[in-house]
Order: C-alpha cells, then structure tokens, then sequence
C-alpha cells in the first residue's frame, strides 16, 4: 500500500464519534419477537427450506432450552431477554438482480457512506463482494467468474437451495450444535451467512469478502458461514462489519465453520466495528461469536486475522482443530476496547496431529473504563507427537482507568511438546506522545501512529484492503481517549 | 528571533526556573551550561511545550508570537526543533514514516503539498548524507534498539529532516563517545545558516570544541547569573562550577 493512502487516510479521520451510525431506512420483512419451535419453523418455511434444515434447527433449538448463558468470561453483561428479540427479518426485495442498477438506491447509498467496495473500481480491484445487509443477501457479484474454477461462493440460503448435500454434509462438523449456548442459539435461527467451497487442486484468483451490517431495530444478527476448502486449493476470505448506532443493545451471534483438507490453506481476516456504545457506555452490540476451524486434511493450514475495535461486549475465540499430521495455524488479533466496552477473547489451538504447529500474536489495547482480555488455550493431546506453539500476548494501556488481563491455559498431554508463551504490558508514554508532537505531530495522530506501530505485526497479514480499514479503524477507535 | 523575559516556572509547586532573560538572534548559537539542576532541561522541555511545567510569570516571544501561548505541535511547526536528552522509542513506527508524517504536517502548516514519496525519499537521501547516518538507522523503528550515539544522531538527522528555525540541543553530548560527538557536532555545524539559531545545552565544555558558541550562559538555581563568549566555556571546563557556586550563594 502506498504510503501517501495510508496518511491520508489517517488524516482525514477528525471525528470521535462513530462514523458509521446512520440507518438506511429500508421496509423490513419482520416476524415478531420471542423464540419457540413455531418461530422456528416460520423462519425455516420463509426460507423455504428442505426438512433436514428444520430439523437441524428444532434439534438446536430443544438443546439450547437445556443451557445456560456461559459466565466463566470476564465480562458483565446485563441480563439478555431472548425473548425480547426479533429473530428474522430480510429487507424487501424486488424480484432476482442483474445488474448494480437494480439495486435498490437506498441500499446502495449506504453501502457508499460506508466505502464498500461494490462499484466498478472495485470490481476491477478483484473483489467479489457477498453483502449481507441484516440477513439476506442482497447482492452477489463475481459469481459467475469464481463459477468458472468450480468455487462456489454464495449466501448460505441460496447454497442450502443449490447444494444441499453440501451443507448437509459440513453444518455443523466444526462447530456441533451443542458446542456451546450461543452457537446453539445460532444453529436454531441463523438466518444467512455465506457458504464457499473451493474445489481440489484450485487456488481462488480473488479475495472473497462479505460485509455484514446490522440495520433492523431490535433485530438479533445470527449469521452462519461455511468454509469448505478441498486437497490442495487456496482461499483468502475476509470479513468486515459496521453497524449504525443505536441505543438498544443488540445480539449477534455467529457462527463460523471452517473445513481444510490435505495441503490446502485459507486465511480468513476479519475487521469488526460494530457499535461498541456511546461514550458513557449506553448502547453497543453484544458480539457472541464461535468461530472454528478444523485442518482435517496433512499440511493444511489456517489462518486467523482480525481487528477488533467494536461491540460494546465481544465473547470471541477463533479456534482452530489441528487435526492432519503437519498442519498448522496462526492467529493475529488485534483487539481495541475503549469507553466501557468489555472484550474477552482469545483462540483455541487443539493439537492432535503429530508435528502440528501454532502460533498466536494477539495485541490487546485498552483506553478509557474498558475492560480487554485475552483469553488463550493451547491443548496437545496424549498421542501427538512433536507440537509447536509460540504465543505471545501483549497489551498496551492508555491511561489509567483501564483493564488488560491475560489468562492463558495449556494442557501439555505430551512431552514432545514445545510451547513457548511471552507476555507484555506496555503504557502509550506522555513521552512517546510528546516526542510526536514536538515533531509536529498532534497527539491523536500520534496515538494512530503508535497504536499502528505496536499492531503493525497483525496489520501486516490482513489483506492489503483490509490493512487500509484497519489502520483507519483504530485511530477512530481511540480517538478522545488521551488527553 | 527569541526573547525570554523574565521566565518562571515551577513543577509541583516547586520554582525551577526564577527569572530568565534571553535573547537570540538569527545565526546565532548560544551555549548554556550549568550544574547538575540547574534547570537547564526544564528550560528546553518549556520552549517545546511540555505540560508538566507551570509557567508561573513572564513571556516568551519567538518571531513575534506568544511562545507560550501555542501548542506543542505548533511551535515545532513553527520552527522549534528539540533535540532530546533521552530520545523516546516508538516501536513498529518506522523512522520513514514518522519522518514523513511529521514533514508533511510542517508542509501543510506552511499550506504546502505533501510530499510525493519519491520526492520524500530524495530529500532522506540528501539528509542521510549531510549528517552522515547509517541508512540502516532510518530503516528501523524510531529509536528502538538504538544506542545512545544512535539516538543522538537520529535526533540531529530528524533536526536536518525539519529545517528548524530555532534548535534547542538539550545534553546532545552526553552518553557519546569522540566519535558520534564529531557526528553530531558536523550535523548542526552544516545545518548552521544565517537565519537559523541554535541553542547547546551542555554540562561540559567538550562539545563546545565542536561547535563553537557566539554566547555562553551559565544557569544556576534557576537564574542565568553569567553571559560572556565562548572563553566562559574554557574557563567553566578549568575551575568547575563550584566557583559559580559560590559566587551565587549556595
């Protein structure tokens, strides 16, 4: 990335407040609050779903009335009234799209205060784009090119109509119904997501991204993705959130299923920026994600990367299943909490093969009242012979009234096992501010520059788009927060 | 170029400063020597804007503004160039990107372009040349992992980066060894023109072999109480403060 972007787009960044809270005003195909079998049901018919779908939701649903909210977290989150919540709803839609034209103008004029790439510039930038605007697709671009390579990438409702056999055979695999309340939750009424399944022997020619927003009031977001990655393919997929201010707290609960096979890879790179709450901490998105991936297949590789700057709670672990003998996985994370926001959140890495290796940089920063974990376990079993892991955490504080924890866990069941873990907390110095000033750098873009600084090692491996929006979404994260 | 009327400033309810008088004028360098507390530093960390000092009296006029009066950020814009006794590290910041972020602002101050990155890099070049640093230095995060001779060189190639009007040198000696001191010294040398001043604060005379002062001060306790040429250097080098000391009342 040229460096005069990157400037600029520190530059022109001046405003503390959330930039992206305004709500598209779009007619929304609501089903009422409150969850039972008969909701569930109503969703799977609007959907118009076959019947193992139904019976994937019921199953999810009965299990779901036997758990409890998980409170092992370091997290305080005000009781959540599941049934105060509107579990579907899909802006309306004129009938199939053909081109950008037909889409619908306010929709459109959303996605460009928000810079997504969906116009013609972008295309040629070689981005196929799956929006997701609340929870049913609205547009898909380059389908018919990554057609071409055998990919699939499409919304989950269009691939449970196209290739049920797919979706019957992986949803679920990674991340089972009962894994846990929220992802319990999910499996019962998530409502779209994306699906993509990249063929043996095919490295995808494009960054696949999806952008979800939440829009409808009082409307839970449970979005489901599904990555299915064949022997020996390649896919970048990249996600990107921003959602418009509202007061009332909204849920979200996604899930995200990742399958590779022999020798395959995939790198899935986040940037998520929902409404984290205003200033006095009213407000906010609660952020219940289960995120999973399994390297089934020898040699596969995953990759985590993620920015978190949003959610005014974020119960987050990306995890990854090392199962084939040589596999590996990385997790980059950045996580930002500023005002009252409160994150705990961390990875997974479960090693089973033999010679599988891990390795997890996470960055935490804290500003303001906030409250920011990380929360990490690494796992060898008994019969896994020669596995790595290095992990380091650190966390930067700016000022005094915030909170940074680390609680990592390992369960070294073999002796072969090299596990490294290093730690730091580090303070953005009046001095460091100062010493930027006096060059003639005010102090918020001081505190960008070295807030990008201390991240730089995790900015590196997002996605050069991405890069860009990251960099860009810290500063506005932590904008107000010295000074 | 600078006046300092009658400066008094405090920390923590403490006096440090208790009255300084100081003019410089355009190609002028003064030195400032002084014991250990004096308030030599203090002196520099005011000029550049530090907000852990309260100035309790007096003015401070560079170029016909109210010093005092303007954010830190703009009076390095505005031609103040601090080079730090201990230079902070930033980490992950490279010092290519600080530096050009920091000229641009000087540039957009002045209602210039940014510079393009090519043209950026040229006038590293030049500057690298100038004041003979290692272009390994440049390539990595600002300060980090330096020595102390490094840091100080980084400070004075920053100083030759942004053109200042005034330099204010705070202890750039200390810590150096005979060869980075000639480095630093043959930087502000060749960056010295008619129009631009510089202020060296130094504990000992050493770098005054170097650069060659038109003025010296000697601050004690918070007063300038001697100003003569740069003989008054030799003379401090030769007799020690304790001199100075007495003459003021301890």
């Amino acid at each position: 990335m040229a460096k005069e972007e990157q400037d600029k787009i520190l530059n022109e960044v001046t405003e503390s407040e959330y930039k992206y809270g305004f709500v598209t005003d779009i007619e929304n195909d609501d089903i009422g609050k409150g969850l039972n079998e008969d909701i569930i049901r109503m969703i799977s018919a609007k959907k118009k779903e076959p019947k193992f779908m139904l019976d994937f939701r019921l199953k999810a649903y009965r299990h779901w009335k036997t758990m409890k909210m998980p409170e092992w977290a370091y997290l305080k989150i005000p009781e959540i009234d599941y049934q105060d919540i509107i579990y579907y709803s899909a802006p309306k839609q004129k009938a199939k799209l053909e081109s950008m034209d037909d889409v619908d103008p306010e929709i459109r004029a959303t996605f460009d205060k928000l810079g997504i790439p969906l116009d013609e510039q972008k295309i040629l930038a070689n981005v196929a784009v799956d929006v997701v605007m609340d929870s049913s697709s609205v547009k898909t671009t380059f389908k018919e090119a990554l057609a071409e390579k055998g990919i699939i990438f499409c919304s989950f409702s269009e691939a449970v109509q196209d290739h049920p056999d797919l979706i019957q055979e992986y949803m679920g695999t990674v991340v089972p119904i009962q894994d846990n309340f929220f992802a319990a939750l999910n499996s019962a009424v998530f409502s779209d997501g994306s699906f993509v399944y990249i063929p043996k022997g095919v490295r995808c020619p494009m960054e696949l991204s999806t952008y979800f927003r939440i829009n409808a009031e009082n409307t839970g977001q449970f979005e489901r993705t599904l990555i299915v990655c064949e022997e020996e393919s390649y896919v970048s997929y990249l996600e990107g959130c921003t959602a418009p201010m509202r007061d009332e707290n909204q849920l979200h609960a996604a899930i995200v299923e990742i399958i590779v096979k022999d020798n395959a890879e995939v790198k899935y790179s986040t940037v998520q920026n929902w409404y984290p709450g205003d200033k006095n901490g009213k407000g906010g998105i609660y952020n219940f994600v289960t995120k999973r991936g399994i390297c089934e297949g020898v040699n596969s590789k995953l990759m985590w990367a993620q920015v978190e700057t949003g959610s005014a709670v974020t119960w987050k672990y990306p995890s990854t299943i090392l199962k084939g003998d040589g596999s590996s996985s990385e997790f980059y994370s950045v996580a930002v909490t500023n005002n009252y926001q409160q994150a705990d959140t961390g990875t997974k890495m479960i090693h089973i093969g033999n010679n599988t290796k891990s390795t997890i940089i996470s960055k935490g920063i804290s500003a303001g009242k906030s409250n920011n974990s990380y929360r990490g376990l690494v796992k060898v079993v008994k019969n896994c012979e020669g596995a790595r892991n290095f992990s380091q955490c650190d966390s930067l504080l700016l000022g005094d009234k915030c909170g940074a924890h680390t609680f990592p866990y390992l369960e070294i069941g073999n002796p072969s096992a090299k596990v490294e873990h290093e730690a730091t907390t580090s303070k953005i110095g009046e001095d460091q501010i100062f010493y930027c000033n006096q060059r003639g750098i005010n102090t918020e873009d001081a505190i960008g520059l070295i807030v990008n600084g201390y991240a730089k090692e995790v900015i590196n491996k997002m996605p050069m788009e991405f890069a860009v929006e990251a960099q860009k979404l810290l500063q506005i994260s932590l904008e107000g927060s010295v000074g | 170029m600078l006046s300092i009327k009658n400066l008094h400033v405090s920390i923590e309810g403490k006096d440090i400063l208790k009255g300084i008088n100081l003019d410089v004028k355009p190609g002028e360098v003064h030195a400032i020597m002084g014991p250990n507390g004096a308030g030599k530093s203090t002196l520099a960390s005011v000029l550049a804007g530090r907000d852990l000092y309260n100035v309790t009296e007096g003015e401070v006029i560079f170029q016909g503004k109210d010093l005092l009066d303007m954010e830190p950020e703009d009076r390095a814009k505005e031609g103040i160039f601090l080079g730090f006794q201990y230079p902070i590290e930033i980490p992950g910041v490279s010092t290519v990107n600080f530096m050009k972020t920091a000229v641009n602002e000087h540039r957009k101050y002045k209602g210039l372009d940014p510079l393009s990155a090519s043209d950026f890099l040229k006038l590293m070049r030049e500057k690298k040349a100038l004041v003979e640093i290692d272009s390994k230095l440049t390539n990595r995060s600002v300060n980090e992992g330096f020595s102390g001779g490094e840091k100080k060189k980084n400070e004075i190639f920053q100083m030759a980066m942004l053109e200042p009007k005034l330099a204010v040198l705070d202890e750039t000696d200390s810590g150096l060894d005979i060869d980075a001191l000639r480095v630093v010294a043959n930087g502000v040398n060749k960056l010295k023109t008619r129009d631009n001043a510089t202020i060296v604060i130094t504990h000992y005379q050493r770098l005054l072999d170097y650069i060659v002062p038109d003025v010296v001060h000697v601050l004690y306790n918070g007063r300038i109480v001697k100003t003569a040429g740069k003989e008054l250097a030799l003379e401090l080098e030769e007799k020690g403060y304790d001199w100075i000391k007495e003459e003021n009342g301890k």
